[in-house]
């Protein structure tokens, strides 16, 4: 026998939190097909099937490309919404304004582009920025007025939005609720592609932002993990008064937090909305659906930032896949309800480490019992 | 003038019912983020109900099986809470918001099946009740007085009752401060917060059904409720978590919810030439300074978030 002391596997955290989110996944997807029965028996097994899927609905191979290059165009700034809510969450704060922040980058973004005809980098920082200005006004009103971040979140994201549909009323095209297209009006404000379209059988819309995002993430688990402001960040969450009495400055590492998770968001804007792909409607009146979506990519990810690049591809693959339900007899709202089931099931995620724990607590104690006898 | 008031009036209802709900959660310790997902639950109930009843039903069956059946639902919804706050432990802002979630991407996924297997050219997201919808108005020279109107105000007095003048409101609210007090003189708390959020629930539900009401069109199961369960949140701060207070609160927030309706009424307000999104984000503002001014001192039940765990000191 070894003599080593070695973790077993089923104690990893990490692998418990894998087991915990591939649970949920199955659970949700369970649920949702539950529902699907409900709604009509026959086809519901062909939808999951077809949610699931997604881009692999096509049948050839150049097409499958070209549709999960469509994907993963949304895929970047899901991630980046999400790494905006991992971030604030490491540090204890709950930024469900992520959709807010996105809705403030891609304002920004837009009107830098269709207004000032600046070049995509310059519309990138702008929409940064504003996505951090409407972060630090929750960490603003948390460090020094004490109001609840999930509420003055959720109010900044209502107030963002009627903002930025006046705003973007001012380029937006005369016959149609959307703005101008960046491909006719400024060319130089979409991203660059870098040859990454090839490997999507040309999809134009696949550009620099795809690497950014995954690179940003990897950036984002370097901060927290291997940083003093990481560590900084992280004392502050758990306990705000402990890092108050060890020197740190409390206040102002809360309003650094939601700064910098609302330039995350805001520049997941930017890599949405400079791609081409879409165009904003100046008289949505709800908050696009990112921001949500990050929470759950954030939380399926086991609140790792190296394990969302993967939870956002999954949840953005089945919101997708939403669109190749049988219309005539399901609604793609239908993805939705599976990816909001996942985000409650992550609830448990704690409990059910827990559980595990301490199943194998009993059983190791059960063993050394074995062993004395 | 009588537009705004009336209004006014019914946005106040919503916002009072849904924040004493928010009230009743809190004191028993359990912060209900989920409220917004409980009134599209409760709203989801009311109207599916106002669409089977037969269209020959009296108005004072049609009132009180939709409310009967929004608080059902509210109820029954509010579980989903209770069940992973209370026994499971589990983060509760992040569960609320999954509430959130789920009640509008679910409501939206059933209406448009229910319109759907009846007619296969309807994908809309809507319920029609727009007959059913008159009984609950009674109009008084001009002003269309809703029962909801009254049902806000006998539901404020007996929350008032309930929580400061019987042994439940006031064995509730020690759950609140300190669970484990509480629970060394014998109550069980796990009981008393499942009871703080059904009767959030039931609430909740109402408050939805007056919100879907409240509109002059039909309303679309996709837009939820446009962050009404947040403004309660901040009715019920800015009330201090108590009742009456929230009462006055939800007035004045329900007068700058209704302007947006009705600014073109009225000559000064139109002559400003303003943009109708300041209107719309009106009520958002004035809750970021109140809660900006309030929220220093607040009131807020002690244990309020903490779940509660007997073995724990």
């Amino acid at each position: 026998m070894d003599t080593k002391k070695r973790t077993p596997f089923f104690r990893i955290p990490a692998v418990q939190t894998l087991i915990a989110s591939l649970l949920c996944i199955l659970l949700g997807l369970i649920v949702g097909y539950i529902a699907l029965l409900l709604i009509n028996p026959t086809g519901a097994w062909g939808a999951i099937t077809s949610i699931v899927k997604n881009f692999w609905n096509y049948p050839n191979l150049n097409q499958q490309l070209r549709y999960l290059g469509n994907t993963l165009v949304k895929t970047a700034p899901l991630l980046m919404c999400s790494l905006s809510v991992l971030f604030a969450y490491k540090v204890g704060l709950f930024n469900i304004g992520a959709a807010g922040q996105y809705v403030a980058g891609a304002g920004a973004a837009l009107y830098c582009a269709l207004s000032l005809h600046l070049p995509w980098y310059v519309c990138m920082i702008a929409a940064a920025v504003a996505g951090a200005l409407l972060g630090c006004i929750s960490g603003l009103l948390k460090a020094y007025r004490n109001v609840n971040e999930v509420i003055s979140c959720i109010m900044l994201n209502w107030i963002g939005l009627y903002t930025v549909n006046s705003i973007l009323s001012s380029v937006k095209d005369p016959t149609s609720p959307y703005t101008l297209g960046l491909a006719n009006t400024n060319p130089g404000a979409i991203m660059p592609s870098l040859g990454i379209n090839k490997l999507f059988t040309n999809n134009r819309y696949t550009t620099l932002a795809i690497p950014l995002a995954i690179l940003i993430a990897v950036l984002v688990w370097l901060v927290l993990s291997k940083t003093r402001l990481g560590y900084e960040l992280k004392a502050t969450g758990m306990n705000k008064n402990a890092a108050k009495y060890a020197g740190m400055r409390e206040k102002y590492n809360i309003i650094l937090t939601m700064g910098i998770a609302g330039a995350l968001a805001g520049l997941g804007a930017a890599m949405f909305y400079l791609s081409g792909y879409e165009q904003w409607s100046v008289t949505q009146s709800s908050v696009p659906a990112m921001g949500f979506n990050g929470i759950a990519a954030a939380f399926l990810g086991g609140l790792h930032p190296i394990g969302t690049i993967f939870s956002s591809f999954f949840i953005q693959q089945i919101t997708d896949g939403g669109g190749y339900v049988d219309m005539t007899m399901y609604s793609s709202d239908i993805s939705d309800f599976i990816s909001s089931l996942i985000i409650y099931l992550c609830g448990f995620v704690l409990f059910f480490r827990q559980f595990m724990n301490s199943r194998l607590n009993r059983r190791d104690e059960l063993k050394l019992k074995g062993g004395d006898r | 003038m009588l537009l705004l008031i009336q209004y006014m009036l019914i946005f106040a209802s919503v916002l009072l019912l849904v924040a004493l709900g928010g009230c009743f959660a809190e004191h028993s310790g359990v912060i209900n983020i989920g409220l917004e997902g409980i009134m599209v639950a409760g709203a989801l109930g009311g109207a599916l109900m106002m669409k089977y009843l037969p269209a020959d039903s009296s108005a004072a069956a049609v009132v009180c099986l939709s409310i009967l059946a929004a608080m059902l639902c509210g109820i029954i919804y509010s579980l989903l809470l209770a069940v992973s706050a209370i026994n499971f432990k589990a983060d509760q802002t992040l569960v609320g918001t999954a509430m959130n979630l789920l009640a509008v991407a679910a409501a939206t996924v059933f209406v448009k099946a229910i319109n759907t297997a009846e007619n296969p050219n309807n994908v809309s997201a809507t319920i029609q009740y727009v007959n059913a919808k008159k009984a609950f108005l009674v109009n008084i020279g001009g002003f269309e007085f809703n029962w909801f109107m009254l049902l806000a105000v006998i539901l404020l007095i007996c929350a008032n009752v309930l929580l400061y003048r019987t042994k439940f409101g006031l064995r509730l609210m020690a759950c609140g401060e300190h669970p484990q007090a509480a629970d060394s003189v014998g109550i069980n708390v796990y009981k008393m917060r499942y009871a703080g959020v059904m009767l959030s629930g039931l609430l909740g539900g109402i408050g939805g059904l007056v919100y879907i009401t409240a509109g002059v069109s039909e309303w679309k199961f996709e837009n939820g409720v446009a962050g009404f369960g947040f403004l309660a949140l901040a009715v019920m701060i800015f009330g201090q978590w108590k009742p009456t207070r929230i009462a006055l609160a939800a007035l004045l927030f329900g007068l700058f919810r209704s302007l947006s309706n009705v600014y073109t009424g009225f000559p000064f307000l139109a002559n400003l030439n303003l943009p109708s999104n300041v209107y719309n984000m009106l009520p958002y503002i004035i809750s970021l300074i109140v809660l900006a001014l309030t929220s220093k001192r607040s009131a807020a039940p002690k244990a309020e978030g903490i779940p509660y765990d007997k073995g724990s000191r």
